[in-house]
C-alpha cells in the first residue's frame, strides 16, 4: 500500500528518512575527521572519499524529507537540536583510533547493506530508486572495510589486540541499529520496507560471523539491552560536540546564502 | 558518458533528464549548469531545464566508447566489465597493472599504478 495521502504513511516515511539520512550525515562527518590522521595515505583518500560518498547519500534523503514538507536541506543539517536526531548512538561516538573507525564502519556498512536492500522494493518510488542506486556505491565501502577488518585479525600484535578492544567497545552499540523506535510494524504494513528488524540482525550475524572467522576473531556472543536509543533521541555527550563543530560555521550566520 | 536519460520536449519548455554518475558527486550542480549554458547558446527560443532521475541508474556500462576514447585521452582510464578486471594504462597500454587504491581524488575514480611505464594513473570505477 502507498498512499501519500495517508497521514500515518507519510508519518512513518518522515521518520524512516530521519534515521537513514542522520546515521549517513554523522557517519561521513567522522570519517571526514580522519583527513589527514590515517596510518597511511591510502587510508586517508578512502576516509576522505567515503565521507563524500555518505554526506552525498544524507543530502539525497534531507532532499526527499524537504520535498515531503520537512524544513531546508542545510536547516536539517546544521540547525537541528541534539534531542530531534534519530541516528543510532553507534555512528556518532568519537573516532577512538583508526581499528576502531574501520570496525565501527564495518558494523554500520554491513547493517546499511541489509536495510537498502530491504527497501529496493520500496513502495515510495523516490526513495527505492535512490536505494539502488547506492546499494552499487556502499559495495566500495564494504569492501574496504572487510578487507581491513581480516588484515587486523589475522596480522595479530598490537593490531588484532586493538581490533579486539575495538569489537568489545562497540558491541553494546550494535542493537541500536537495529531499532526502528516503533515505527517497524508500520513500515512494513505500508511496504516501505521487507524485513523486520529481528530478520535485519538474523542477517547481520550471518554475515559478520563468517567474516570474525576469516579474520580468527572471537564472537562475543549476545548483544547487550539498550541503555539508550539514539533512534528515539536519546543521544551522548558526543553528538552535542560533534553538532557543534560540524555547525560552526552555518551557525555564525545561520541567514546566509552559500 | 551515457548520463542523458532522455529529453522531453513540451512547448517551449526542453527539458534535459540526467542520470547521475554518482549519489553524492559534488560536480552535479556544476554538470547542470554547463548543460543548460551550452543548450542556451544551441537553442535562444526555448526554455531549457535539468533534471537528475535515479531511474534508471546510471551503471558504468553506459559509457559509450567514444566516450571510452575520451576519457583516456584525459588520462583515465575508462571502466571495465567487471571489477576483477584491471584497466589497461591510459598512456601506454600496458595490461599489467595493479590497485593502489579502490578510492581516488573523486568518488567515481580509482588509484592504479602500471608496471610498464611505472606510473599511478586514475580509472573511473566499475558501478
Amino acid at each position: 500500500m502507498n498512499n501519500i495521502n495517508d497521514l500515518r504513511y507519510r508519518e512513518v516515511l518522515i521518520e524512516c528518512l530521519y534515521q537513514m539520512a542522520d546515521d549517513k550525515l554523522l557517519l561521513g562527518h567522522r570519517d571526514s575527521e580522519w583527513l589527514g590522521c590515517c596510518p597511511d595515505i591510502e587510508g586517508d583518500v578512502a576516509f576522505s572519499s567515503i565521507a563524500q560518498d555518505e554526506v552525498g547519500h544524507a543530502t539525497f534523503y534531507y532532499q526527499l524529507l524537504h520535498q515531503l514538507g520537512e524544513d531546508d536541506p542545510d536547516r536539517l543539517a546544521f540547525g537541528r537540536d541534539a534531542s530531534k536526531w534519530r541516528n543510532c548512538m553507534l555512528v556518532e561516538r568519537e573516532n577512538d583510533d583508526w581499528t576502531y573507525s574501520i570496525t565501527r564502519h564495518l558494523f554500520f556498512d554491513q547493517f546499511d547493506q541489509i536495510r537498502l536492500q530491504a527497501m529496493c522494493t520500496s513502495s515510495y518510488e523516490p526513495l527505492q530508486h535512490g536505494v539502488k542506486k547506492m546499494i552499487r556505491e556502499e559495495y566500495y565501502h564494504l569492501l574496504h572495510m572487510k578487507t581491513w577488518f581480516k588484515q587486523l585479525g589475522r596480522a595479530g600484535g598490537v593490531a588484532t589486540q586493538k581490533l579486539q578492544q575495538a569489537i568489545e567497545k562497540l558491541w553494546p552499540d550494535v542493537n541500536g541499529m537495529f531499532s526502528f523506535a516503533g515505527i517497524e510494524e508500520d513500515l512494513l504494513r505500508f511496504e516501505l520496507i521487507q524485513l523486520t528488524p529481528t530478520e535485519m540482525r538474523v542477517k547481520w550475524e550471518a554475515e559478520m560471523k563468517a567474516l570474525f572467522q576469516q579474520a580468527n576473531m572471537s564472537w562475543p556472543g549476545e548483544f547487550p539491552q539498550l541503555k539508550h536509543d539514539g533512534r528515539k533521541g536519546e543521544h551522548s555527550a558526543a553528538l552535542k560536540t560533534l553538532l557543534l563543530t560540524m555547525g560552526e560555521v552555518y551557525q555564525s550566520e545561520p541567514s546566509a546564502k552559500w | 558518458m551515457g548520463m542523458v536519460h532522455r529529453v522531453l520536449v513540451n512547448d517551449h519548455d526542453v527539458t534535459v533528464q540526467l542520470m547521475p554518475t554518482f549519489v553524492g558527486c559534488p560536480a552535479l550542480e556544476l554538470i547542470k549548469k554547463q548543460t543548460m549554458d551550452r543548450l542556451q547558446q544551441i537553442d535562444k527560443k526555448n526554455r531549457i531545464h535539468v533534471e537528475f532521475v535515479f531511474d534508471p541508474p546510471w551503471t558504468s556500462d553506459r559509457i559509450t566508447p567514444d566516450g571510452h576514447q575520451k576519457l583516456k585521452q584525459f588520462g583515465i582510464a575508462p571502466p571495465q566489465k567487471s571489477l576483477q578486471q584491471l584497466p589497461s594504462c591510459p598512456y601506454c597500454n600496458q595490461e599489467d597493472g595493479e590497485i593502489l587504491n579502490l578510492f581516488g581524488p573523486t568518488a567515481c575514480r580509482a588509484i592504479y599504478y602500471c608496471r610498464g611505464c611505472k606510473q599511478p594513473f586514475e580509472g573511473m570505477k566499475v558501478v
